[in-house]
């Protein structure tokens, strides 16, 4: 099995605070990895940690994609390794609509000029499977969005720019049965061996919808326990309790 | 004299400059000889003799402002007031001498023209050298000139509105202008003609240590309507260049005007414009301006709404960078029931700039039910610039809806987070979210205009990051 991120005893701090406390991590082309833990365990955290958000200090330990150590790389570098992750609340950028925004981004990740009207049509074809608004794209990015449509675009960013690891950071939070139905098939469409997934979530829902190989339970900064999809059904049942002690 | 500090950036092609050829240039400085050789150049009428030299006098007896921007290193000695360019007045751009048509050319004048403008005009230094206007507006009855052809040959009606809608006392500099104005455009729109596609005027100060001192005067006749904009710029020098021009809108009633302006002057000018609408009953005057270079701007366009149910929007964006001092803003006289106002403001600081934004709203007592509403934003891209709002409020009636609403705002690390996780560069997330920022202004801009307000946008950010 061939190793995309390997995330070594890694401490992290928001502030002075310390929120990741020697966490480790190994995800495998071709998985998908499910993150779950209660409120304040550091999940959002080890999203910006891994994408070395400068609001996040990097303690000690490693994070390495493809075997390279990407603890310092800007936040562009390593989108550009082919690393993805989906916001919990994507920003509004006016004065670019999303297509625009799309293409821009497509050539700034590949290095390569973009064909536009291949581009369009694919992008347009992904906008059909997640039952998404066509007009949407033409609107300027994310602004006046409803939260819906926000995590929408995301899965429809993902799709487009089809990145190595996609790291979804609550991307079921405040959706409904349906819109989690269609983010679960975005992921199901974008998924093949040669990459893989991370969802970091609260809850159980999106996992009833989708296949995942692995179930690690964050809690206090630390991955306290991995197990296989039965493991969420646990938690669904018994909440956290008995890993706070 | 004083070096100016100028910062070297690259302003590709508005930095291009020619040799400084004249086919007569004024000596410097300012006095009743200078005044009277100008008029005698311009072969004026002798009201206009008179009035320029009671505006000598104006100017003489005024004081700098003493509020504002220093200007301090504005010496009058050192200006030429008048600068005559090796051409006459063409109709033709063939006509017009080669490297000043070159100019226009680079900045993109004449393609424009053939492509979605109605008329335009070309002014270098402190003449007009191309006029234009096609020939179906002709026939309409508008009239679309350079000033001194509109002095002579429609009197009447420039003597009725010249500095009458902005006098000469109105402050040191307007009387400075009526003194030595030079060049500028005349529009008469006839009642009830729509002109659909816009007149341009393009003023290009070319020679170093000079004054543009256009006049633009506009009239829009009663239920006509037109779309007029004007563009301006200079190549760089490293000594002062004055722009002190003046613009005389006379909206009448049920009548339309928009005027768009960018402004994009190099960073040795003085831009001390002064700007001016009437407007009539149930009329409209939208301003649309863009500034941009100059060292100090001092510009505060001003609708008078004197006819019951008059409009007017402002919607302006300021962008001062390194040793920019632009204090602009918006000015409205609600004179009349039933008149409204709204004013967007944007404005961008950064490396040290200083952005002003100052204004001023009065309603007269005689003005119930008016509305205004004012939005000013500004965005400082680092800790070292400056952003300040000076709005002054004279509300003389109870029966009036005002608002006034002001954002400081810095660009948020998670915007630049978000847009580099798509694999932008920090300097292309900056120049994005700048962009998104001026957008409602941009896309109020003719088209060639949003276009180039967006390079001015990435030129100035290129290199600003780090």
């Amino acid at each position: 099995m061939e190793k995309l991120l390997e995330i070594k005893d890694l401490y992290a701090n928001v502030g002075e605070k310390e929120i990741l406390k020697g966490l480790n991590l190994t995800i495998n082309k071709g998985e998908v990895h499910v993150v779950m833990g209660p409120n304040g365990a550091g999940k959002s955290t080890l999203a910006n940690v891994i994408f070395n958000n400068p609001a996040y200090t990097k303690v000690s330990g490693s994070v390495e994609f493809e075997g390279e150590n990407i603890n310092d790389l800007s936040v562009d570098k390593i989108a550009k390794k082919g690393v993805f992750m989906s916001f919990q609340s994507p920003e509004e950028i006016p004065g670019i609509s999303t297509f625009n925004f799309l293409k821009f981004a497509k050539g700034k990740i590949t290095d390569k000029p973009v064909k536009v009207f291949e581009f369009k049509k694919q992008v347009e074809g992904f906008t059909e499977e997640l039952n998404m608004n066509p007009k949407l794209i033409e609107r300027n990015l994310n602004v006046g969005f409803s939260g819906g449509e926000k995590k929408k675009n995301e899965i429809l960013q993902m799709l487009a720019l089809n990145p190595k690891l996609a790291i979804l950071d609550e991307t079921d939070s405040g959706l409904d049965v349906d819109a989690i139905k269609t983010v679960s098939k975005g992921i199901e469409m974008y998924k093949n061996d040669e990459n893989a997934v991370l969802i970091i979530t609260h809850n159980t829902r999106i996992l009833k919808h989708l296949k995942v190989d692995f179930v690690h339970v964050l809690v206090d900064g630390r991955i306290v326990k991995t197990g296989m999809g039965e493991l969420a059904t646990e938690i669904e049942e018994n909440g956290y309790k008995e890993y706070n002690a | 004299m004083a070096k100016t500090q100028v910062e070297d950036i690259n302003r590709n092609i508005y930095d291009i400059k020619n040799e400084d050829e004249y086919a007569f240039k004024m000596q410097k400085g300012l006095n009743r000889e200078v005044v009277l050789e100008i008029s005698k150049q311009k072969n004026d009428p002798d009201w206009m003799r008179e009035l320029r030299l009671k505006a000598l006098e104006v100017y003489n007896s005024l004081e700098l402002p003493t509020w504002g921007p220093d200007l301090s290193e504005l010496h009058m000695d050192d200006i030429a007031t008048y600068v005559k360019p090796k051409s006459k007045l063409n109709t033709s751009w063939d006509d017009v001498p080669e490297e000043i048509k070159k100019t226009f050319d680079t900045l993109g004048i004449p393609e424009a023209e053939k492509k979605s403008l109605a008329g335009v005009g070309a002014q270098y230094d402190s003449e007009v050298v191309y006029h234009s206007m096609k020939e179906d507006l002709l026939k309409q009855g508008v009239v679309y000139l350079d000033m001194e052809s509109a002095v002579r040959e429609y009197p009447d009606l420039v003597k009725e509105h010249f500095m009458k809608c902005v006098p000469v006392n109105d402050h040191k500099f307007v009387a400075l202008h009526a003194a030595v104005w030079s060049g500028g455009s005349f529009v008469y729109v006839p009642k009830g003609v729509k002109v659909d596609i816009p007149l341009q005027s393009y003023f290009r100060l070319n020679s170093p240590e000079s004054g543009q001192f256009e006049h633009t005067l506009i009239i829009v006749d009663e239920g006509a309507s037109l779309h007029f904009i004007e563009g301006c710029s200079a190549p760089k020098y490293n000594k002062v260049n004055l722009h002190a021009g003046c613009v005389e809108l006379y909206v009448k009633d049920n009548a339309y005007l928009r005027y768009s302006t960018i402004e994009n002057w190099s960073k040795n000018m003085m831009n001390l414009n002064t700007k001016k609408a009437i407007v009539g009953k149930n009329a409209q005057i939208d301003w649309v301006t863009g500034s941009f270079g100059s060292k100090i701007s001092m510009l505060y366009p001003m609708s008078i709404l004197n006819g019951e149910g008059a409009k007017t929007e402002y919607t302006g964006i300021t962008f001062a960078g390194k040793g920019q001092n632009l204090d602009t803003g918006f000015k409205v006289i609600h004179n009349a029931p039933n008149t409204s106002s709204v004013v967007n403001s944007k404005s961008i600081s950064k490396e040290g700039g200083s952005c002003t934004y100052r204004a001023l709203v009065r309603v007269a007592e005689r003005a119930k039910n008016a509305k205004c509403s004012v939005s000013c934003e500004s965005l400082m891209l680092d800790d070292i610039s400056r952003s300040d709002t000076i709005p002054v409020n004279d509300i003389q009636t109870d029966e009036v809806e005002f608002s006034h609403e002001a954002k400081i705002g810095k660009i948020s690390d998670k915007e630049i987070f978000y847009l580099m996780s798509r694999g932008l560069s920090e300097e292309d997330a900056r120049a994005m979210i700048v962009r998104g920022f001026a957008y409602p202004i941009s896309k109020e801009l003719p088209v060639e205009y949003a276009v180039e307000m967006n390079n001015l946008i990435n030129m100035e950010l290129e290199g600003s990051i780090g």
